[in-house]
């Protein structure tokens, strides 16, 4: 037993609990990130008061939301009502078991991976895993019997099936360009030189990298699009939709559990961002170059490359992070109507027409 | 009724105009100077005309007021209370000198009535309390104010 | 092929629960609820046969979007009351409904006592299709070369569906738009 208890595994349970604890910081730290940059986009300060820049204005909202009464309205479905808000959490937790935030490294002659599972249908299962967040939304709005919260609901799944659509058709063209559906394959992809845009080649001394989003420009707008749809975000938040439906789907929610829908959004925005910086920005690709300028030797150096692989990944999905909040407080609400034209009439035929692009691509030899 | 501009594929796809839109709030965060005050360090500047917080200005440490009752009278929101009695030397004063600020609308009538310049409105705005307190005497008595 | 009966029988319990709490409920969204973790159950057990690729589509497609899809219908037509209700059920119905029931669990029984004793595996064991590049690559490599006419004709009967639902929606809207029915 104690033999067992090896390096190996000790690393294997210091990286459940290290992913674990990132997931579970992302919401406190993302509420930080969004008040803030709100406010200086709009000209104002936001909270700078508790510890250093306000950094803990979100623990003590924590707190707060803990401690808060947390009643059940007398109309509602108590079961499903409590419910909602752990089907909306369970999912997003769920959809980062496969995204690799490391290539591998061998300790005691095993190798250790960067990820939680290694799947060998990885794509598909973040998308189904993905496509279950909208249940705790739906369950929400219809148990809480309240009419804005069911339009919420209402509105909810019905923009998730219309960009559901155009997620997994944008995926594809980076699929066919990859050959792979594993994460890890499409990552190693990414470690290859771009060669040439279509039929014209580039200059040898122009030694790009071949990340996702020069194969696929049109499938990564697509794709960055429809992730803000999915993960509800501005300005695709129809099933909040303030002014319309007051808060729609956690209308008659408080305390924890409407905290919970929240850090669902922000985990959701976290895998949503990793998935991007994996499939069009070469997952843990970019630092390397760093471990030429330091005198490494052997083990230390393999370390030093996960280091570097890790500090890589994590700043790109901190940018796209940053890009969602971004997005946020640049651009209103769409209208209903308006959402769903762009869902069927421009992104469907547009993601439609990248396969065949991409099709023809893969068929001259382009890619 | 609902109108419906026009619009080329291009402009249906909305990319363009979403990345001028960024670039406007970019340049806003990074560049455009802040607005907020940070409020206790910082305070906004008010005008010498503010009507804050009440007293009753005295001379030589005794107060202007001669309980004329000019200023109850003229109060829209009846809320000075103004007891007159007599000093020693046949001066009339007032015995008590009440203003229910929850009442007071802050029109600075009284001011403009008192015929010896005696209540006053400051510029003092910090007056929240935690209790449903009425100005007495010896609160107004305090000088407050630059008036 | 190891599939520890604990994880099978809590699937397979869960399965069917979840499934007869799907017919018992009288709210249809509680029934599509159930229904949801009915596919869940089920994707449970492909995953344990080692069919991961059949277990991701059975969620993405049926859990993800299919339910997805119902519930919208269910909650936009509020169909809150009872289709069918049970008060008003003839008695007789009832006991015709059991012994079909009956019969049909014996007729399982059956079949299941006399079939052949475990079916031959055949030509794709789980071996095999780890060698050949996993789940995902052998599947669809069968999918568009062994098998490809019957994957394009499922694909041309879809179009055909979704063709005459745009037909009998448009039809509609006419006849609404011209003021009365001819």
């Amino acid at each position: 037993m104690l033999e067992s208890m090896s390096l190996f595994h000790l690393l294997t349970f210091l990286k459940f609990a290290v992913i674990l604890v990132i997931i579970l910081s992302v919401a406190p730290v993302m509420a930080w990130v969004e008040r803030r940059g709100s406010a200086l986009m709009q000209n104002r300060l936001g909270p700078n008061r508790i510890g250093p820049l306000g950094l803990f204005q979100s623990i003590c909202d924590a707190i707060k939301f803990l401690f808060k009464e947390d009643p059940i309205p007398g109309h509602v479905s108590k079961f499903y009502y409590a419910l909602a808000p752990v089907v909306s959490l369970v999912p997003a937790f769920m959809t980062f078991a496969v995204v690799p935030f490391a290539s591998t490294i061998e300790v005691d002659g095993r190798v250790l991976g960067f990820q939680l599972a290694d799947l060998n249908v990885g794509l598909l299962y973040v998308f189904s895993v993905a496509s279950l967040g909208v249940y705790g939304i739906i369950m929400g709005g219809w148990s809480s019997n309240n009419k804005f919260a069911l339009l919420g609901g209402l509105r909810s799944s019905s923009q998730m099936i219309s960009y559901e659509l155009s997620l997994g058709l944008s995926v594809i063209g980076i699929i066919m360009a990859f050959s792979s559906v594993h994460l890890g394959e499409i990552v190693q992809g990414q470690a290859e030189v771009f060669r040439q845009i279509g039929p014209f080649v580039l200059p040898e001394w122009l030694q790009v990298p071949k990340w996702g989003i020069l194969v696929q420009p049109l499938g990564f707008i697509i794709f960055i699009t429809a992730a803000f749809a999915e993960t509800n975000r501005l300005p695709f938040d129809l099933p909040e939709g303030e002014s319309e439906i007051v808060a729609g789907y956690h209308l008659e929610y408080g305390a924890m559990k409407f905290s919970m829908f929240m850090m669902a959004e922000y985990i959701n925005m976290f895998v949503a961002s990793s998935l991007i910086a994996t499939l069009y920005f070469g997952g843990y690709h970019g630092l390397h170059w760093v471990l030429n300028l330091v005198p490494l030797e052997g083990m230390s150096r393999e370390w030093m490359r996960i280091a570097l692989e890790l500090g890589a990944f994590f700043l790109k999905v901190a940018f796209f992070m940053w890009f969602f909040v971004w997005v946020r407080w640049t651009l209103p609400r769409f209208r209903y109507d308006q959402v769903m034209e762009l869902g069927w009439k421009v992104m469907l035929p547009i993601s439609l027409a990248n396969i065949f692009l991409t099709a023809f691509a893969v068929y001259y030899g382009w890619i | 009724m609902l109108v419906k501009a026009k619009k080329s594929f291009l402009q249906r796809f909305y990319l363009v105009e979403v990345i001028k839109g960024l670039g406007i709030t970019m340049r806003n965060m990074l560049f455009a100077p802040k607005v907020t005050i940070q409020y206790p360090e910082e305070r906004r500047k008010y005008s010498e005309r503010f009507r804050g917080m009440h007293y009753v200005k005295a001379t030589n440490g005794v107060e202007n007021c001669t309980a004329c009752m000019l200023c109850p009278t003229v109060c829209p929101a009846e809320c000075i209370h103004i007891v007159a009695g007599e000093r020693p030397d046949k001066e009339k004063y007032p015995v008590q000198f009440e203003i229910d600020v929850l009442r007071c609308c802050f029109c600075g009538m009284c001011e403009e009535a008192c015929p010896k310049d005696a209540i006053k409105l400051s510029t003092i705005y910090e007056m929240s309390q935690v209790t449903r307190q009425v100005y007495d005497k010896d609160y107004l008595a305090e000088q407050r104010g630059n008036k | 092929m190891d599939i520890s009966p604990v994880f099978f029988y809590l699937f397979a319990g869960l399965a069917l629960g979840c499934s007869l709490l799907v017919v018992l409920k009288k709210n249809p969204v509680a029934s599509a609820f159930n229904l949801v973790m009915v596919f869940f159950a089920f994707a449970g057990i492909y995953a344990m046969l080692d069919a991961h690729l059949i277990a991701a589509l059975q969620v993405l497609v049926y859990a993800g979007a299919i339910m997805v899809l119902f519930l919208f219908v269910i909650m936009l037509l509020n169909a809150d009351v009872p289709s069918f209700d049970l008060q008003r059920s003839h008695p007789g119905a009832r006991v015709v409904a059991g012994l079909l029931c009956a019969v049909l669990l014996l007729a399982f029984v059956w079949a299941f006592k006399n079939s052949p004793s475990p079916v031959e595996p055949g030509q794709f064991s789980a071996s095999r299709i780890e060698a050949a590049g996993g789940n995902t690559r052998v599947v669809s490599e069968l999918l568009f070369s062994e098998y490809i006419l019957p994957f394009e004709l499922t694909s041309v009967l879809l179009l055909g569906a979704i063709v005459g639902a745009v037909a009998i929606a448009k039809r509609k809207q006419k006849v609404g738009a011209g003021g009365g029915v001819k």
